[in-house]
This record gives C-alpha cells, structure tokens and sequence, in this order.
C-alpha cells in the first residue's frame, strides 16, 4: 500500500497540459507520480506499477474512461477517483456506477484532488474488536474482512469503509450528510449520489437481493442503516 | 378594457331582428286590421240602414198619428226581419219587442251564450239604446250607434216616423222605430282577422328570430374561433391558426390573423434559435476553456507557494497569475452553471436536512460563524438539494459581508409549507433603480465595484437554484436600513425523477 507516506499516482489524461499540469502538481505533494495518455496504457501501468489510486479522466480518445473503470475494477480494489471534464450528471452517475470512488470537476483545484486522494487512501483504523456477526455476515475489524456464509467478499476501500461506519451502530440512522462527512471527508455539501451509488455496488457485494436489502437499508427521506438483521 | 362577452352581439343581432320584425309586422298587419275592420264594420251598418229605410217605406202611410200599443206593435212587427229585435216607441209607450227565430243554420243545443248574438234572446230594452241616440232620432233623423250591451257588440238604428201633410210638408209623428242587430258575425270575423294577424305576425316573429340565430352564429362562430386562436397564441401556442371557411369579411380576418400568426411564429423561432445559439456558443466556449484551464488551475498552488522565493517582479507577476487564474476558474464554473440552467439539464439531489444545520455549516464551512448573527429555529427540516442551498446561502451571506454593513444576520423563519431564509445586512441598502436589476447576469450596481468581487453571475445562479426548488429568491431594501435578501423555498420539493430514496 502506502510506502514511507509517499503514494504511487496512476494518472490517465489525454491532454498533454492538464496531464503536465497535474503531474506537476501532485508531485510537489510528495506523490509518486505515473502519468499516461490513454486508457490502454494505463490498464497496462496498472499491472506493472500497483497503484495506490488512479486518478482518471472520463474524456479519453479510444477506450473511453468508464470502460477503464470497470476493467481496473474487476482487477482489483484500488480506489479511484474520475475527473469529469463537463458539469454533466450522467458522466458523474455513470462513472459511479462503473465502480469510481470519488469525484473532482475540472478545472482541477490540485488542493480538493490532494485532498480526495488523502480521504480515499486514508488507513482503515483497525480496531481489537471481536469478530462481529450479522445474520450471514462476519465482519472482522481487525483483520479488515468481510465473509459471507463465511466466503470473503471483495470490498474496495470505499465500500468497506461505508460498511464499517454503518455497522458500528446497527440500527442507528446516518444522513448521506454524515456519510459524505464520515466516509468520503467531503463536508457537509458534498454529492450525496457518492453514497447513493456506493450504497449501491455494497449491496450488489453483500445482499441476497439487492432490491430487499437487509444489511444495508434506506430510511426514506433521511438516508441509511444497518440491519437491524 | 375587458372583452364584451359573444352573447353581447348575439343578443344584440337577435334584438334587431325582432325589431325589424315586429315593427313590419305592426304596420303591415295592423294596417291591414283597421282597414279591414273598418271596411266591415260600415258595410254591415250601412246594409242595415239601407235596409231599415226599404222598410220603413213599405209602412207609409200611418193609419193614426197618435197610436196605441196595438198600433205600435204592428209598427214593429212589420219592422220585423229575421235579423234583429224591433221596437217602436211612442213617447213613453213602447210596442212588445219583435224578435226574430233563430237563424236556419243554428243548432237548438247551442248553449244560450253562443246563441245571443244570433238574436232571438236579445231584448231591446229601451234602457239600452242611448239617449244620444234617442235625441238624434227625436231631431228627425236616421241615426245609429255602436254599443256593447251585455258584453256583445249590437248596432241600434233609430228612425223616427214622420206624417206626410198633404201638402208636401213633412211633420214627425213622435213614432220611432229602433232596430237592434247584432254585430256578433262580424266581431267574429274581425277577431279572425285579428287572430290571423297575430298568427302571421308571430310566425313571422319565430322566422325572424330563427333567421337571427342562424346568421348570429354563423357571424358568431368564426368570432369565438378567433378569440380562441387569439388566446392561444397569447398563451405561447405560436402554432394555432383557424380554418378559413368562405371568402366573406370574417375570412379575410381569418386569413390576415392565420398570417400574423405565421409571421410571429417565424420570428419567435428565429429569436429563439438566435438565443439557444448564443447561449449554446457561451456554453461551449465554458466548455473550450476548460482544458488549458485545467492546466492552469493544476499549477497555479505551484507558482503561489514559490512565488516567495522568486524575486520581483516575479514574485508578484506570479502570484497575480495565481490569483487571476483562480478568478477565471470561479468564472468559468458559473457560466457551465448557469449554461446547464438554461439547457433544463441542472436537476435537484433531494434530501432531507435540518435547515438550522446547513446554514451553519454553509457559514462554519466558509469561516464566517463568527461574524453572522443567527436565528435558527431548531427543527424545522425542509427537503431541499443541500449543495444548491449552500450555494445560494453562500452568495448572500458573501455579498452582505462584502457589500453591506455590519452586523450581518440570518433568519430563519418556517410555516407548514415553506421554509424561509432572511439574509440582512445593515448597510445603505440597495439604490430603488438598481433593486429589479440585482439578479440579473452581469449586472453591476455601480461602475465602481470592482470585477474581482465576483464573476458577476452570484446572485443570478443563486435565484436559478432557488427557482430550481419551485421556490424564489427575492430582494427588499428594510425599513430601518440595509438589503434584506428572502430566499423561500417549498419544504417539499417537488422530486420529478423520484430522486434519492
């Protein structure tokens, strides 16, 4: 993972400036920074580099950024985080859906991407706790594993960092206000569709029928608990 | 001015129609009645008189210049017709009245009413005959009048009897003959007339007003079809035109209004096209500049924190560089936003929030708890998009601090349907001129403020959000000084695309 504080960066962006420009940026941050032009090689980095985080441009000539998502998604839990070029909501939607962990808007503040990236490689605090059960759930915050039926589940950061919170106190109600603060380190304004769709992709992970959800469950109008299972 | 409603015209059409019509009808009908009854009335008198004074003449010579009742009843009875009740009158005597059987074509079974006029009950009292008429026939002449007794119409003629002397002269004898007839058939007949008359001119009436209805609709469709199109237009239906039936003067206005409305549609297309171009253009010039901005942005932290190394002029050209390119970036932002209000993309996250924490999170976040006085109610919560609450809040909140006067406060107020969000400063207020124009886009209240205070489309994204929540954002100057901003939006937005659970 993190190595002596220093992150490894996979960044993918096709223009050259913004490339340099964040390159540049994120380095001075003290990031090791990998900078590539194309979806394509930046699958290929991947495995050669073993990112920490891969920054990702959702505009990219040839395979565009949603379909490098999900590939970089069925390859592993490495968090990632999109850069959308327009105000458009649907890139933002669909880029969530692909399995993306967070967003910025460009232009790019290098300060709020800095700070996105921190949030999403922050440590995981690994409690003494005991192995926590839930119905079929085992939930074991020391080690950072999640099992169903006692088959482990495969949770990027994200997801498990959602399930952890929301599991610390069954029954209780967090607002997507919470969670954003809470999980994403966003404030108090952040997008709440982050939470709605990794809502969504834990589910997917944990539930038997995503549309009857029993662990993770929406309280209408507020936002969302765990169980009571 | 308002519109004088269609019946006003038909009933106006229908009310000269009728006019018209009853007006003919009177004279011509009327006319027609008088003179008819007239022309029957004196026919029927003189074929009477005519045939009193055939008789009369068959009477001479008087047997007595004075008679007795024997005498008089004779007088009478050969007076006598089949028409009429004779009675001949001798100072006070008077003979027994001579009425005549009833008529050949009567029925016996005839109730007494229907048969009075034809004559046999009708006794000629001398109570009855005028005494006009009697002092006329007393002068010497042959003299008859008209009068109603017991409800029917009867003609008395009076003649008085005179004693031819031998030598030639002439002296009246004191004898008067009176003949009653009854006017009966010819009241009939003049009530037929009458009621021919009122028939035809009540046909003609109905005729006249079915005349009118039809031509007041036919005058009165294609007016309401028009009123109805011109409505619709009014109401932004650019494409309604109406059928033009005929070539009569309605369709002329039918065709010149189909044009105008051609033409307008034209135009509104073309401003409308000219206005989605330019806003298009803005968009993707937003859009362009955002690439080498990206760049820009990335490095521009870079240069500010080396800025102090560098030495001047550098230093300074750096950290303006710096600074500019993160005006720019706010610029940028806001014309994507404001293009995505305009294209109907901008869309609401929903969510439930206590109103009292945003706004001190929209403060708390900005570092400005401190210096804004705050009433927040607790528990008043509102379903609301959190992030363009905070946009808004966060241009009033910034402008007050930046333009107005201390103290700068915050009030919140709450009915069952509407949150309400006070954002007051204790400033000069607004200029009166400058109050319809603050939320306008690049609207600047005086050439003196300066462009770095903003990009100059603040309030105007605030009050797209606002609008956005179906709520409004308004501005007031307060009575005891400074702006006073009221944000009010609905505490249950409406959520068209069913929005997060």
């Amino acid at each position: 993972m993190i190595l002596g504080g220093v992150s490894r960066v996979l960044l993918i962006e096709d223009d050259a400036a913004v490339r340099e420009g964040l390159e540049l940026a994120l380095t001075r941050h003290g990031h090791r920074v990998r900078a590539v032009e194309s979806g394509e090689q930046g699958l290929d980095r991947l495995r050669a580099d073993l990112p920490d985080v891969v920054v990702l441009d959702l505009m990219l000539p040839g395979m565009d950024g949603f379909e490098v998502c999900r590939r970089i998604r069925a390859a592993g839990d490495v968090p990632i985080i999109m850069l959308t070029a327009r105000g458009d909501d649907m890139d933002v939607v669909a880029g969530l859906e692909a399995g993306a962990d967070d967003y910025v808007v460009k232009p790019v503040q290098p300060r709020v991407l800095e700070a996105r990236i921190r949030a999403v490689l922050r440590r995981i605090g690994r409690d003494q706790a005991e192995l926590e059960r839930h119905a079929e759930l085992t939930i074991d915050r020391a080690g950072l594993v999640v099992a169903k039926g006692g088959v482990p589940v495969s949770l990027a950061p994200t997801e498990l960092r959602l399930l952890l919170e929301l599991s610390a106190t069954p029954g209780r109600v967090h607002s997507r206000q919470q969670l954003l603060e809470s999980v994403w380190e966003h404030g108090y304004f952040g997008d709440s569709r982050l939470v709605d769709a990794c809502v969504q992709r834990l589910r997917a992970k944990i539930e038997d029928d995503s549309a009857a959800p029993v662990y993770v469950q929406t309280v209408r109008g507020f936002g969302y608990r765990f169980g009571p299972v | 001015m308002t519109p004088r409603p269609s019946l006003g015209l038909r009933a106006r059409l229908l009310f000269a129609f009728a006019l018209l019509c009853v007006v003919t009808a009177a004279v011509v009908s009327g006319g027609m009645y008088v003179q008819a009854r007239v022309d029957i009335l004196q026919r029927a008198q003189d074929a009477a008189v005519q045939q009193m004074r055939t008789r009369l003449e068959a009477l001479f010579p008087l047997r007595s210049a004075t008679p007795g009742p024997a005498e008089l009843g004779e007088i009478a009875a050969g007076m006598a017709d089949g028409n009429g009740a004779v009675v001949a009158v001798y100072h006070d005597m008077r003979s027994p009245v001579r009425v005549p059987g009833p008529p050949p074509g009567e029925q016996p079974g005839q109730p007494p009413e229907q048969r009075r006029p034809g004559g046999n009950a009708l006794d000629l009292d001398p109570a009855v005959i005028p005494k006009g008429l009697r002092r006329e026939v007393a002068g010497g002449v042959i003299a008859w009048q008209r009068v109603l007794w017991q409800g029917w119409p009867i003609l008395i003629i009076g003649a008085p009897l005179v004693i031819a002397e031998r030598d030639g002269t002439t002296r009246l004898s004191g004898i008067e003959v009176y003949t009653a007839r009854s006017l009966a058939p010819e009241q009939h007949s003049i009530a037929q007339l009458a009621a021919s008359a009122w028939l035809t001119g009540g046909a003609a009436l109905a005729f006249a007003v079915a005349l009118a209805l039809l031509a007041t609709r036919g005058v009165l469709r294609p007016v309401r079809e028009l009123g109805r199109a011109a409505r619709l237009l009014g109401e932004g239906e650019l494409r309604t035109r109406i059928a033009v039936r005929g070539s009569d003067e309605l369709a002329d206005v039918a065709h010149t209004f189909n044009n105008t409305a051609a033409q307008l549609e034209r135009h509104v297309t073309q401003l409308r096209e000219m206005e989605a171009d330019s806003r298009r253009f803005v968009a993707d010039v937003s859009h362009e500049l955002r690439t080498p901005l990206a760049a820009l942005a990335a490095v521009a932290d870079v240069l500010d924190e080396e800025a102090a190394r560098l030495p001047e002029p550098a230093g300074r050209a750096a950290r303006l560089v710096s600074q500019e390119t993160l005006n720019l970036t706010g610029l940028v932002n806001d014309l994507i936003e404001i293009s995505r209000f305009d294209s109907g993309v901008a869309a609401l996250a929903l969510n439930e929030v206590d109103v009292a924490e945003l706004v001190r999170a929209t403060l708390r976040a900005r570092g400005w708890t401190e210096q804004v006085h705050t009433e927040l109610p607790p528990e008043v919560t509102a379903r609301l998009d959190p992030r363009r609450v905070d946009v808004i809040l966060a241009n009033l909140v910034g402008n007050a601090l930046r333009h107005g006067e201390p103290p700068v406060s915050v009030r919140l107020g709450a009915d069952p349907d509407w949150i309400a969000v006070e954002v007051r400063d204790h400033g000069p207020g607004l200029d009166e001129a400058v109050l319809p124009h603050v939320f306008d886009r690049f609207y600047k209240a005086s050439a003196a403020r300066a462009r770095s205070e903003g990009s100059g489309l603040g309030l105007a994204i605030a009050r797209e959000n606002a609008r956005l929540h179906r709520g409004d954002l308004t501005v007031a100057n307060a009575p005891g000084g400074g702006a006073v901003f009221t944000l009010r939006l609905p505490r249950r937005a409406s959520d068209p695309d069913g929005g997060p659970e």
